[in-house]
Parts: structure tokens; sequence; C-alpha cells
């Protein structure tokens, strides 16, 4: 494989984790647990958003095929989305949104901050904006954790189980990849780090690791994100070539 | 009659109805800037000094002696203004998972985003009047205050979107303009910052419909079954005309309000008739046409008995509008009892390393 | 409990360097910690330099009349909330 094409693969699957992130955050507006939080899960889902779009149109030049980000976003099926499946799962209540942000954002945060030193330019440049972006994340989602294990037993119950169902998703977004830009696999003992302090303060157990579905970075998904990308790209498809 | 100061649209700062908003700010600061018209002196009839200071043009500030019919009429006006921001996100936030571009999709967050904030601007308004945000909610949830009809219509299709920023966001902007000269300082302040944001609503709305009128013909269908949709529904949101409307005229002399429903209704079709040309999209009213003696045009009234059904809650989707509030407040009943309880804990863990 | 609603704050912003601390509003929210994230994303949308103060409300004392809330301009950080940000057509007023 080239080093272009390896370039594009990886480029690709780090957009389309910001794109469906962004997507499931979205079916969030108007329905946050209080108006507060309407905006700030808004802001997140903008800021993922916008890193899928930088990522997406740089993965579109990297193929050389004329393929921009809408094109990428819009008209590829499931099985040609490379993203992992912690983001593509449903929302669930609150306390399973913000264990999915909190694992994501404190793989995201140590990812961008290596990218932003990377040789690629464009990619350290992406990297550079997105890591303040996901450190906001990153203690946003961590406040909440504190908040729910160590509310009330009510929230505490939710939080646990919201941990222990996202947990098993945590461990593909850091499969080995020598040859890319920034190698997963040296980013875990940085997350390690952060989930065992947060998840300690907020009285949660740290659930032991077993069972590790992945494949997302093949196109091998979820049931969910079919349903997803149907929704996102119904009225797209409907008019194939228009302006919007 | 109190029109007239404000700057003709073309001289404004911003231009256009901005430019309203931005001399409307300015005028706020010359009026604080002007006579310092302090307390009641001890003997002063407080009816006199309310009356004196609204007829200064000077603001009323939160503290301040206030009758308590303006108190009341305020509190129902600015949280039902903040409702109708919350309940807004809805027909909108319908389409934000399928948004047909990303770039669609970031403005659409960010606008829908934007209505959070002003309903948080505007409770918050309502707070400084000495009542509470949870109590204004509870009013909302329970129906017993309203939020604008307007919102209680379906968004069927993308070019939805376009039509509700355009005409509704356009009318709202018509109707809040007014607003930011409002005598109730912290409303007034609110009001301008809103529309300040409203005014991008707008734009983005008409540049959807823009873009899809000049489009494929199946996007310029799309856009013209929008338009003729919401534009019967966004005459409407100026409310009854004038000889049926009960609070104008006590609002007109505490200046909450500043012109009639009839006035801004005439003032908002005056505007959308160039607009729709330039769009290439046919407002549906066969007898909408320039009347030379009037200097406006003459167009046809919206179907008030229509508004009244909706408002009193037989709307398309006014049912699906309160559960969609109802079901979010309930399912986030425990994360908000989880952080009080959190805040608690820390407090109480506080005061005993306090007293150590 | 859930009766109960969180906490007043009011907010204030330093926006650039060099200025001081003004008032731009208030909001709820449960704790300090919360009410600060919850005041960069509502009044500040997070520009970036900026320092933000949350005070309880209940902890002001203030003499009468006083000033309890103002509003700022909108954050930079995302061009499209601007109103020029949009393309008008030639001609199109009022917009």
């Amino acid at each position: 494989m080239s080093e272009r094409s390896t370039l594009f693969d990886f480029t690709l699957g780090l957009g389309d984790d910001a794109l469906i992130a962004a997507q499931r955050l979205g079916e969030w507006t108007s329905r946050a647990p209080e108006m507060e939080e309407d905006i700030a899960l808004a802001n997140i889902a903008l800021d993922q958003l916008g890193a899928a779009r930088l990522l997406l149109t740089y993965a579109g030049e990297l193929e050389g095929a004329g393929r921009n980000e809408d094109d990428l976003a819009y008209l590829r099926g499931d099985r040609e989305f490379r993203n992992r499946l912690l983001v593509e799962l449903p929302n669930g209540d609150f306390a399973v949104t913000m264990a999915k942000l909190f694992f994501l954002a404190a793989y995201q945060l140590p990812l961008y901050t290596a990218l932003a030193g990377c040789a690629d330019e464009r990619l350290a440049a992406i990297g550079a904006k997105a890591r303040k972006e996901s450190a906001y994340h990153l203690d946003h989602a961590s406040l909440w954790v504190k908040r729910l294990g160590d509310g009330t037993e009510e929230s505490h119950r939710r939080m646990q189980a919201a941990v222990d169902q996202v947990w098993p998703y945590v461990h593909e977004l850091f499969t080995a990849d020598p040859a890319a830009p920034v190698d997963p696999a040296t980013l875990r003992a940085d997350f390690d780090a952060h989930v065992s302090a947060v998840l300690a303060e907020a009285t949660l157990t740290r659930p032991a690791d077993g069972w590790t579905p992945g494949g997302g970075r093949a196109g091998v998904h979820t049931e969910h994100l079919s349903y997803l990308l149907a929704e996102m790209q119904v009225l797209h498809r409907a008019h194939p070539g228009a302006r919007w | 009659m109190y029109g007239n100061d404000f700057a003709p649209p073309e001289d404004g700062p911003g231009g256009g109805l901005l430019g309203e908003v931005e001399a409307a700010e300015a005028a706020l600061r010359e009026a604080a800037a002007r006579a310092r018209r302090g307390g009641p002196a001890p003997d002063e009839d407080l009816e006199a000094y309310f009356a004196d200071v609204i007829d200064a043009d000077q603001k009323i500030e939160p503290r301040d002696w206030m009758p308590e019919a303006y108190r009341k009429t305020l509190i129902r006006q600015i949280a039902q203004h903040a409702h109708s921001e919350i309940i807004g996100m809805q027909p909108e936030g319908n389409w934000i998972s399928r948004a047909p571009s990303l770039k669609r999709k970031a403005i659409l967050l960010a606008k829908v985003q934007d209505e959070a904030g002003h309903g948080l601007y505007l409770y918050a308004a309502a707070e400084t009047l000495g009542v509470r945000r949870d109590e204004l909610v509870e009013l909302l949830i329970e129906g017993r205050q309203k939020y604008s009809s307007i919102f209680n219509y379906p968004t069927l299709t993308w070019a939805d979107v376009g039509a509700i920023g355009w005409l509704v966001d356009g009318a709202a902007i018509v109707n809040q303009v007014p607003l930011c000269r409002c005598s109730y300082g912290p409303y007034a302040r609110a009001m301008i910052r809103v529309c300040k944001e409203e005014s991008f609503h707008q734009r983005q709305g008409y540049e959807i419909l823009h873009t899809l009128a000049h489009g494929t013909p199946e996007q310029h269908a799309m856009a013209q079954d929008a338009v003729d949709r919401w534009w019967y529904p966004s005459l409407a949101m100026f409310g009854p005309p004038d000889g049926d409307s009960t609070h104008s005229a006590q609002s007109m002399a505490w200046k909450i309000k500043r012109f009639s429903n009839d006035e801004l209704r005439q003032r908002f079709v005056d505007m959308c008739v160039q607009q729709a040309e330039i769009l290439g999209l046919t407002l549906p009213d066969p007898d909408l046409r320039w009347n030379e003696e009037r200097q406006a045009y003459d167009y046809t009234q919206p179907d008030y008995d229509e508004l009244m059904r909706v408002i009193k809650g037989d709307g398309p989707c006014n049912r699906q509008r309160m559960e969609h509030r109802r079901r979010a407040h309930a399912e986030g009943a425990w994360v908000r009892e989880a952080a009080a309880a959190y805040a608690a804990k820390r407090a109480e863990q506080q005061k005993e390393k306090v007293a150590a | 409990m859930s009766k109960e609603q969180s906490p007043l704050w009011e907010v204030f912003v330093r926006a650039r360097r060099g200025l001081s601390h003004t008032h731009v509003g208030s909001l709820h929210a449960p704790d300090a910690e919360l009410a600060l994230r919850n005041a960069r994303d509502l009044y500040t949308r997070r520009q970036e330099g900026v320092s933000i103060w949350v005070v309880p409300a209940s902890a002001i004392t203030a003499s009468s009349p006083d000033e309890k809330d103002a509003f700022f301009d909108p954050a930079a950080d995302k061009v499209y909330r601007h109103p020029t940000f949009y393309q008008v057509p030639d001609g199109v007023a009022h917009l």
C-alpha cells in the first residue's frame, strides 16, 4: 500500500469518527436534561462536525478522485464507512451519551495532540485546532461522569451501567497501526491514566477487559450504522447532483 | 407615532433592520447618559414617578417601583417569548439529522443552538421581575402559558427550514426590533442581543430558499410549496387585527409595545414582496397589489379563526410539541437531581473542611 | 429535590486583555464548576482568551435600582453566526 493511500485511510477514518459522533450528538438537540446542556451538546456536535469537514475534505484531496466532503459523507454506504463502532452506538440515556463522549474525548485528545506534531502539515494543523476542542469535550464529559457517578443512587446505577455497556468498544480505538502518522496503540497509556482517575473520583468501577468488538476501520459495523446513514443521507440522495 | 425616531433603513448604520437594532442600542446608551433620574423622593407619588421615567424614555430597571399590572404583563410577554424560543427549536431541529450538506448541517445546528440561547437570555430577563425560571417552565409544561402558534405547524421538507428562516424569523424580527426600545431595561437589552443573532437566521433561511429556487425543478417546487404553506401562518404571527387585540392599548402606553399588530403586519408584507421577486417565488395571495394611495401593499388577511384554533391547541403539531418538551423535561429529571445531590455533597465536604 | 431549581449565577466576562470584567447576564447551574462551563457556552460561545467570573446571585448585595443583566456581542469564532456571512443577492432590501 502506498504512503498516500495509507494517509487517505487514516484521514478518512478520523473524519468518519468525527462525523458520526456529530450526527449522534445532534440528535440531542431540544432533548437535553437542562437547557444549558442543550447548548453544550450542540457546541460539541459543532466541533466534531467542524473537524469532520476538515478531515473529509483533506481525505478527498488525498484520494485524488474529485470527491468532496459531501460526496464522502452522503454517497458512501455503511460498508464503506471507516468509523470506530463506539461513535455509532445509539445515544441511550444521558449517562450512555456521557460515557461515549468521555471515552471518545479521552482518545481524541492525545490523538489530536500527537497529530499536531506530525510531519503532514495539513493533519498537523487540523490536530492543533481539534485538540483544544477535545480538551473541552473531555473536561465536560469528565465533569458529568463525576456528577452522575457520585450523585444519587439512581444516577450512580445508570452511570455504572453506561460505562459497562460502552467499555468493550473502547479497545478498538487503540488498534495498532504502525504505518499511520499517529499509531493509536501509543495513546492507550494516556487514555488509561485519565479514565482511571475520573472513574475513581466518580466512585465508579472500571470494567474488566473481556469482549473486544471491532471491525469499524474495515467497514464491518453494528446494525445501527445503516439506519443512521439512511436518515443522514436520505435528502441528499433523493436529488442527485443538486446544489444545496 | 413612535416610529419617526427610527433612522430610515437605507441610512441606518448597518442598513435595514439590523441598522434599527443598532440605532436602538445607541438610543439606549444615550438615554442612560442623559439626565439621570434618581429614585423617587420620599414624598413623591410612585405612580407619577413611574410615568415620569416612561415619559422621559428612560428605562425601568428591576428594582424600580412599577405597577403590578406592568410587572405581570412583562412577565407574561417575556415568558411566552422565551417559551417560543425553546419550543421553536423543534420544527427546525427536525431537519438537523437530514440536512443535505455538511455546511447546512453545521449552520442549522448553530441556529437551533442560538434559539436555546435566546430562550435562556429571555428567561433570565423574566427572572429579574421576581419570578423563577422553573415556575415559568412549569407553566409551559402544564399548558398554562402559551408559545408562538407558528411552531405548531410541521416542517415537511427541507425547504421549510428556509421558509422558517425567511418568513417566520423575518416576521419575528419585525415584531422584535421595536422591543429593543421597550421601556423595561433587561428586556430591551435581551432583545438587542437576540435581534442581532436573529438577523443571521433570516439570512440563512433566505439563502436556502434562493439556492432551492435556482436549483433543479424539484427543488424550485419544494421551495414554492414551503412558501405557500408558511405565508399565512407567518402573517398570523402578528396577532389578531388591532380591533380584536386585548392587550395592545395599555402596552403601548407603557412603551412595552410600540406599534400595533396591523402596522407591523403591513410592514412585513411590504418587505416580503420584493424579496419574493428576487427569489423567483410567488407569494400565495392573488390579491396582493401595490396601493398607490396608501403607499403600501393591499393583501389578504390570514385566517384568524384558524389562528384561534391553533392557539387553543388544535394546530397540526400542538400535542406533539408539548409532548416532546414534557418528555425531555421528565427524562432529564434524574440528571438534574444528580447534579444537585453532587453539589450538596461537595458543599457539605467544604463546610467540614472549614470546620476542621 | 427535583422541584428545587438550581441556583442562579451572575456572569461577568473580560472579553479582552486590558478590559475589566463586565456583567453579561445570568444562568442556572447546580455548582460553580458547571456554572463556569455553562457561562462559557452561553455567553462567550467559547471564544478563547476570555476570563469569566461566576458569582452566586444570592451573594450579591444590591442597592436600588440594580443592574441585573446586560448582553454582549456574540463570539467571533463561528463566522456563520454573523449576518454578513450570507450572500444576499444584489438589490434585496430589509434583510
